[in-house]
């Protein structure tokens, strides 16, 4: 039998058909022996031997594997599981804005509504979407940031004036060591720098993000500055 | 006298007859001038995967059709789990059309990406263009629509069902040349920034035709009795926001619109509604066949007022905010109910905010004797309620329950909802499809792969023990044509014992399982005619092969492996070493 080169112990794993605990179902079980034997064919050192025998090894065995969610067996906080519970974010959303209108509170951090934000960054070909409600600080936003675009991350282009002037600025760099530049457009149509405001009143105001290149980032200092000092 | 000596008119026009692509496909198998006879005269193609097949094998089969239909992403997407630049592209399927059908007439996408290039080029290339839908598309703006709008001469329908449009500021709708009367239906309510009400009048003035009009949210409600006025031959009605300062003359204005729509059969929208406006709809409501009041945040009272008044209702859409006693007061008056869905007002929030419970479902499942699909979002279920709507209801086709809280075992008795989807499976044997969640063993898997022998989609969630489940469906489920997993403890040996299924499939998607990366790479190499990809946003599968694939989707296709997987999607079917990057 060819080896197939996997460490599981698959090797000393026999399928057999048959039910575990009381036989309550009876209809069917034809059909199954019939759909397992073509299967068989696939030389994967599965034997259909005594159909008759109960699946032992499919039975309560546990996967050699840890599940991909693990460590904890109850899945994390429901505002935390991605694609759970299942409502387009397009409903939500527009729910979201709805109970805005309608005169209620709204928590601004994990609350019952979610803020989906388009994020592009210059030079990789494709978007990608977060849910703004999932983070807490903006120290999360950019760690999630950095995973999802770690792939594109070039080298350290940037001039070290550059980095001392968004030092300067108290602005957070998005992955240390690289010149690119965290920037949103809020809800007037401008484009700002990710960072100045309280994260609370990002969150409502931030439309979309867009992480740029260091380089293009400065003409927005000044216009960010501008506007805080008029905020405030 | 034999059938083969019929002449080929002659079977065309008999074949002409037949609408249904499975018949279609089985009149094609009956001999070789069948299926040279039937390709040429097909006028219709239904791709459920845009990966299954190239769009030059279709052209080339299906020389003279009209009509595509085409669908992208797998149906997880809906819930973000689809990774932004994933694919499914419809420019190449438009470019090949644009020189292999010609005289194409309709085009149908759902959760696919589509340019503005993609709509400039039907624009410019199909000169007979009817009908554009897109459903839970994305990747365009206004400014491919105004192509649609200026060039497609005789265009009848544009729907934008739940897309995603980008909306910079220009005038679209006022690109409708004069000259264009052909409209039938009109679908923008997922545009998020106004149309210029001048130009929207216009065309409602000059489409005679005109049945169906979505409004977006945009269009105020003090507009919308105008456009009635000059549209009351329309059967679907949008509102836009339903919202304004509480005006008699206002109110009048309205109820008196729609009391002369007389054809109305279908309304939606109601963003923002207050609720004294809703009386302004009364005068058409014993006529409403569907109603989605999906976004109508508006309390059971009202709702309830509203219902009362549809007889003939058929489709509901409504929030949970009308409650198990707004549910009572539908099963009570409309009898002729075939379609429920009740959506989440606070899907994230840890306490229930409505009281919405299983009763409600349990008692339209009792009312409406023609209930037979169900979308269902609460917070507690039972068995016994389970058993009830099974047994109440046997001709259920789709039943959708979602339990917001993941693993919420049955609340009477702390056991799981096996005994109660099994009732579901055993009872409603016409079931295509079924949404599964709460606490969930194995055994419901195996009264799924025993009964539901009807079954083409099943979507599973937090359920499960092991291997077993999976396997249960796989082996039992003769009709499966989708199924779609997540965060379930589901392995590498049902999934192989399975193998031979997955090509009868149309896809499988599996996410935050226990799948190695070693069977997805056997699966990949033993089954040719599967595409295995992987997903994986952090980095390639194999540098970490003691960790199990974050996302799997495998799909049958007859082209191999597609030539537009993004950085993080692999096809493990071969040699990763070999992979071009």
């Amino acid at each position: 039998m060819e080896a197939l080169g996997l460490n599981m112990g698959f090797e000393e794993t026999e399928l057999r058909l048959g039910l575990p605990g009381n036989r309550v179902l009876s209809e069917g079980e034809g059909a199954r022996k019939r759909g397992f034997s073509e299967t068989v064919d696939l030389k994967l050192n599965l034997s259909s031997k005594d159909t008759s025998e109960k699946v032992k090894s499919f039975q309560k065995e546990k996967n050699p594997l840890p599940r991909a969610t693990d460590p904890p067996a109850k899945p994390p906080a429901k505002t935390q599981v991605v694609g759970w519970p299942p409502v387009r974010s397009f409903r939500k959303n527009m729910l979201g804005v709805v109970q805005k209108s309608s005169g209620e509170e709204s928590d601004m951090a994990g609350g019952n509504n979610a803020a989906f934000v388009k994020v592009s960054m210059d030079g990789a070909p494709y978007l990608r979407k977060v849910d703004l409600r999932m983070y807490n600080t903006y120290q999360d936003l950019y760690h999630a940031l950095g995973k999802m675009f770690s792939s594109f991350t070039i080298g350290n282009c940037g001039s070290q004036g550059m980095k001392d002037f968004m030092n300067e600025s108290k602005l957070m760099d998005l992955l240390n060591g690289s010149d690119y530049v965290p920037t949103y457009e809020d809800k007037d149509g401008d484009w700002m720098l990710v960072g100045d405001v309280p994260w609370g009143m990002f969150v409502e105001s931030c439309k979309r993000l867009r992480i740029v290149k260091g380089t293009e980032a400065i003409g927005l200092a000044p216009r960010a500055m501008e506007k805080c000092k008029n905020r405030r | 006298m034999s059938y083969s000596s019929l002449p080929e008119d002659v079977l065309e026009h008999v074949f002409s007859f037949v609408q249904s692509d499975k018949d279609r496909n089985v009149i094609s198998l009956v001999c070789k001038s069948w299926y040279e006879i039937e390709r040429w005269c097909r006028r219709r193609i239904f791709v459920g995967n845009c990966y299954a097949v190239s769009p030059r094998m279709a052209i080339r089969r299906f020389p003279e059709v009209r009509s595509v239909e085409l669908k992208g992403k797998p149906h997880f997407a809906d819930f973000n789990l689809v990774p932004e630049g994933w694919g499914g592209y419809v420019y190449p399927w438009i470019r090949a059309m644009a020189g292999g059908y010609p005289w194409l007439e309709e085009l149908k996408l759902k959760r696919m990406v589509v340019t503005d290039e993609s709509l400039e080029l039907i624009a410019k290339s199909l000169k007979n263009f009817k009908v554009l839908v897109l459903s839970s598309c994305e990747g365009f703006s206004t400014h491919g629509l105004a192509a649609i709008a200026a060039d497609c001469k005789n265009l009848k329908e544009l729907d934008l069902w739940e897309s995603d449009v980008e909306d910079p500021s220009g005038n679209w709708l006022s690109k409708f040349p004069d000259t264009c009367t052909s409209l039938v239906s009109l679908n923008i309510a997922c545009l998020g920034s106004e149309v210029s009400f001048s130009a929207l009048e216009r065309l409602v003035v000059r489409c005679p035709n005109l049945r169906t009009l979505r409004l977006n949210r945009a269009v105020p409600l003090e507009k919308l009795a105008h456009l009635l006025r000059q549209a009351p031959q329309l059967v679907e009605l949008g509102t836009g926001t339903y919202s304004a300062d509480l005006r008699p003359d206002i109110f009048s204005n309205l109820a008196g619109a729609f009391s002369g729509c007389k054809e109305l059969k279908s309304l939606s929208g109601f963003w923002d509604v207050v609720p004294a406006y809703l009386p302004a709809v009364y005068s058409v409501c014993s006529g409403l066949t569907t109603l989605n009041l999906s976004y109508a945040t508006i309390q059971s009272p009202d709702l309830i007022k509203l219902v009362s008044q549809c007889p003939k209702l058929q489709c509901l859409w409504v929030l949970d905010y009308i409650e198990d006693s707004g549910l009572e007061a539908l099963a009570a008056t409309c009898k002729d109910l075939r379609e429920l869905r009740v959506f989440p007002s606070e899907p994230f929030g840890d306490e229930p905010n409505v009281s919405l419970t299983e009763q409600g479902l349990v008692l339209v499942s009792e009312g409406c004797p023609k209930l037979e699909s169900v979308l269902y979002f609460c917070r507690r279920m039972s068995n016994d309620a389970l058993v009830t709507i099974a047994k109440n209801r046997p001709s259920m086709i789709r039943f959708r329950l979602c339990i917001i809280d993941p693993q919420t075992p049955d609340y009477l008795t702390l056991e799981p909802l096996d005994v109660g989807f099994g009732a579901i499976v055993q009872h409603c044997k016409d079931l295509r499809r079924l949404s599964l969640s709460g606490l969930l063993t194995d055994r419901v898997f195996e009264y799924i792969g025993t009964y539901a022998k009807k079954l083409e989609m099943l979507s599973v969630a937090f359920a499960g023990e092991s291997d077993l489940g999976l396997h249960h469906v796989l082996s039992g489920c003769d009709s499966l044509r989708k199924l779609e997993i997540m965060d379930c403890p589901f392995g590498d040996k049902a999934l192989l014992a399975n193998a031979a299924k997955l090509e009868t499939m149309r896809s499988l998607w599996m996410s935050s399982c226990s799948v190695s990366f070693e069977a997805c790479k056997l699966l990949g190499q033993k089954m040719p005619r599967l595409n295995v990809e992987v997903i994986d946003e952090s980095g390639p599968p194999d540098s970490r092969p003691e960790l199990p694939v974050k996302k799997l989707y495998i799909y049958r296709t007859v082209t191999g492996r597609r030539i537009d997987m993004p950085g993080f999607v692999w096809n493990v079917g071969e040699d990763s070493a070999l992979r071009l990057s």
